[in-house]
């Protein structure tokens, strides 16, 4: 056992920089797919029906294929066709953003859809101007609803950066098995999951602050400690179905 | 851009057949067989985790956080490599089965929350055994609630399944860049399996989502 920790010493350089790769992927991705998430819902709650249908599209599109396809689309396919050659991480942010952007414009359509109606009505009573309505009132009260589930897509994202060593990324995954041929199997692979245990922990737990934060903002929830606890502080859910549930 | 054309109908014609082969002999199996699995363990854990004592409800609470928040190409990679004399496809079937149960099994657990504890009650007063209660008046309620999110998760399983890629199944996607890497020509092969996953499984989301509503309305 020793002589593995020896070698997990060794490795522990490599281990870093995969983790670093997978944790930027992650939040790259994810804040590709948040701004995505936020165009596509918004969108596909317009009257105008050209609008609301190239946004239902869109969501239905991704939502439908495969992130792995995606992923092979952007990788192979996107370079082939437009004769660019991107970067490696830029092909994992843009395939993972736009899969869970998709995903997560559902959440952000169904969280605002739950706005009770008295708020926008009120809106309007204090004669506000659209930008005011949206970033002051609806969207701070949409955005504590909506946290929940994109925490569990958030976490999703994190697992799906696992198959970009398939495109040739040394990732936390690809590491790992590289660190199994020093070590064994069973301990290379104990040591990535619990890697990738603690990552998706830690993601749960900034997440959970934020949410302990956005309700704080709008005169409910109490403190900051229950951020620390393993479950989402309240039962509550975002009333927005994710549809096909995780990508 | 090279002298290719930018769709090529005889690559068409040529890979359709073999991602139409990976489709039927790998994706649809493991989705099918693994979802049966998924669907019987999840309800196994939840039963456990309500009903067993607390520290092993506990310890299983654990376990299956655990598998719920490691990706499954890592589980894909680690159980290929550990059990090196099984196939490829038998792995996967066993690992979508086991990953996919942590979260039926969340489905579950809320389903059984929702019976009214009336009915536990009432089970008490007829005093009905443990096991009685369970499969006569608990599990049938609390399934009614959870068979469309449970569908669900099997259309997620089915786009999950090019995980596989990972461990050399030839399902759909990787016959498809198998086909790309011998032409150099990728666009045809990602393109239909693309469309192919699209065709499957709209519709019969559409489908799940019809039965929700028909399923939320009568109960």
């Amino acid at each position: 056992m020793g002589k593995y920790f020896e070698a997990l010493g060794e490795a522990l350089p490599f281990m870093l920089d995969g983790l670093l790769l997978t944790v930027e992927l992650t939040i790259g991705g994810a804040l590709l797919a948040f701004v995505i998430a936020v165009v596509l819902g918004m969108g596909a709650r317009q009257k105008n029906i050209w609008v609301r249908g190239l946004c239902r599209t869109v969501i239905e599109f991704f939502r439908g294929t495969s992130l792995v396809v995606q992923l092979f689309f952007v990788f192979y396919v996107v370079p082939q066709l437009f004769d660019i050659k991107l970067p490696s991480l830029w092909v994992g942010i843009i395939g993972l953003g736009l899969n869970y952007g998709a995903y997560g414009a559902e959440v952000v359509r169904g969280s605002i859809n739950s706005v009770p109606s008295g708020q926008w009505e009120a809106t309007t009573a204090l004669s506000m101007g659209a930008w005011q309505r949206f970033t002051r009132v609806i969207f701070p009260q949409a955005w504590a609803l909506m946290i929940p589930s994109l925490t569990n897509l958030l976490i999703q994202l994190l697992k799906g950066t696992a198959i970009v060593y398939v495109i040739l990324m040394h990732d936390l995954t690809y590491e790992t098995d590289k660190l199994r041929t020093d070590t064994s199997t069973y301990f290379a692979y104990a040591v990535g999951l619990l890697v990738y245990f603690a990552v998706a922990y830690l993601f749960t737990l900034v997440m959970n602050a934020l949410e302990v934060r956005a309700k704080h903002n709008l005169g409910r929830g109490e403190s900051l400690r229950e951020a620390l606890s393993f479950k989402a502080p309240t039962k509550e859910t975002a009333g927005a179905s994710t549809g096909g549930g995780m990508g | 851009m090279t002298d290719q054309p930018i769709w090529s109908w005889d690559a068409t014609w040529e890979v359709l057949p073999k991602l139409l082969h990976g489709f039927f002999t790998a994706t649809l199996v493991v989705t099918v067989v693994s979802t049966i699995i998924a669907a019987i363990l999840g309800l196994i854990i939840a039963i456990i985790r309500r009903s067993a004592p607390k520290p092993i409800a506990a310890a299983f609470t654990l376990i299956v956080n655990f598998i719920r928040m490691t990706p499954i190409v890592m589980q894909l990679l680690f159980a290929y490599a550990a059990f090196t004399s099984v196939s490829g496809l038998t792995i996967g079937i066993i690992i979508f089965g086991i990953h996919y149960s942590t979260y039926m099994a969340e489905v579950y657990r809320a389903g059984i929350e929702a019976v009214p504890p009336g009915q536990w009650e009432a089970c008490t007063a007829l005093s009905m055994s443990r096991a009685r209660t369970w499969v006569g008046v608990v599990i049938p309620q609390a399934l009614r609630a959870t068979v469309p999110a449970l569908g669900n998760y099997a259309i997620s399983m089915f786009k999950d399944t090019p995980f596989l890629v990972s461990i050399s199944v030839v399902e759909m996607v990787q016959a498809g860049l198998a086909y790309g890497g011998s032409h150099f020509r990728y666009t045809e092969a990602i393109t239909l399996a693309g469309l192919i996953f699209l065709a499957a499984s709209y519709p019969t989301s559409l489908l799940v989502n019809r039965l929700e509503k028909r399923l939320a309305y009568t109960t």
